[in-house]
């Protein structure tokens, strides 16, 4: 017998989060983490409860959308994440800071079960995380471990992106996995791809958010970012479907 | 401290285990402390005695025996097996903390002592893992 003691506290811990909303979307550079961390702010914004789970190991970077302070967390029987900006925020980076973490599979399934058993989130109404890019272990692990998970996927409408989106979309459904929706980011001309995809898998199209050229110059500033144009599309999208 | 978390996963797992196993009072667990998480054992025992008899009466006073587990890390790169020891020398505090919060750190923070590569595999001694429980049907 040699049992990891680890997952059997996870449902503890996410029992007083109301929903749990896991930005996906398979591809890399498609903008999950500037949903992910945007969502965050607009449904803080509007008085919703949130916490922001970082689960990209190998490129951490939600913090960097928000401005947020990657200070050790605080300890208080388990992990206590920092509340800024009106979130409650937990990553890697909290611990790794700028070193390189180059994990092997075995290795990212551990350290996100560690994640998860230990930090303490308390009462939210919203965990919002941010997957990583890919359908392995991370994803796979958010299925088995987050048993109320939701999934958000995020697409543009290149077609190299679209065919990834769709493989992901075809694995939560083969994990029966509940997808919320899928967003089209970064619209720079009208084109139906995105709806498409949404359609052909059967899930619904929550809408698009433009291609934002000042997006990088609001980088850090939490109000500078609400006022992006993307960031008030992806507020309305969360007014819509989101809020109770 | 997190370790606290760390011993409510081994409580609720060895009441679990026990009553999978048929078994309604716990008399004995036996539990492994990984070195590379670098948990204090005395600190560990004092913090389940604490949380055992809160997550299950039938928990209440049960042994406790608490070993610790050397770790042994292999490099993929040159096949070099090798210990803390070997290469955990010089890291700072800084770094100790966070492998102590997420042993996979290891990865970031330490090198093969042998050929300088991050790229290897923890074989042993990883963080905090029930070994046995034994008691009464």
């Amino acid at each position: 017998m040699s049992p990891d003691p680890r997952p059997a506290v996870i449902g503890r811990r996410l029992q007083e989060v109301r929903r749990i909303v896991a930005v996906t979307g398979g591809k890399g550079g498609i903008g999950k983490s500037m949903v992910a961390a945007c969502l965050a702010l607009c449904l803080a914004r509007r008085g919703g409860r949130v916490g922001l789970l970082d689960l990209d190991f190998t490129g951490p970077c939600a913090h960097l959308f928000l401005g947020l302070d990657l200070g050790f967390p605080a300890e208080n029987a388990g992990l206590v994440p920092a509340e800024q900006r009106g979130i409650r925020f937990m990553s890697i980076a909290h611990f790794a800071g700028a070193e390189p973490v180059s994990l092997r599979g075995v290795d990212v399934s551990s350290a996100l079960v560690e994640l998860l058993a230990v930090v303490r989130w308390g009462a939210l109404d919203y965990l919002v995380i941010d997957l990583p890019p890919g359908l392995g272990d991370t994803l796979l692990d958010a299925v088995r471990l987050l048993q109320r998970g939701e999934y958000l996927a995020v697409a543009t409408a290149s077609a190299v992106v679209v065919a990834t989106v769709e493989r992901t979309l075809r694995l939560l459904r083969k994990v029966e996995a509940p997808v919320l929706g899928v967003i089209e980011n970064m619209r720079r001309a009208p084109s139906g791809a995105v709806a498409g995809l949404a359609a052909a898998a059967g899930v619904p199209f929550w809408g698009s958010l433009p291609f934002d050229p000042h997006l990088e110059e609001a980088l850090g500033r939490p109000e500078a970012m609400a006022a992006t144009q993307a960031c008030t599309a992806l507020d309305r999208i969360a007014a819509r479907y989101l809020l109770p | 401290m997190h370790e606290f978390a760390l011993a409510e996963g081994v409580a609720v797992t060895a009441l679990a285990a026990a009553r999978a196993e048929g078994l309604k009072r716990i008399t004995r667990l036996v539990v492994s402390i990984g070195e590379l998480q670098q948990v204090e054992r005395t600190l560990f025992a004092e913090i389940l005695r604490e949380v055992m008899p809160q997550t299950h009466a039938d928990l209440a006073g049960a042994e406790l025996e608490l070993r610790t587990v050397p770790a042994v890390l292999r490099c993929h790169a040159c096949g070099n097996e090798f210990g803390l020891a070997a290469c955990a020398e010089s890291l700072g505090d800084a770094p100790a903390e966070a492998i102590h919060f997420i042993p996979e750190l290891a990865r970031a923070y330490l090198c093969c002592p042998a050929c300088g590569s991050p790229d290897f595999a923890i074989v042993r001694g990883r963080g905090v893992w029930l070994e046995q429980v034994e008691g009464t049907a």
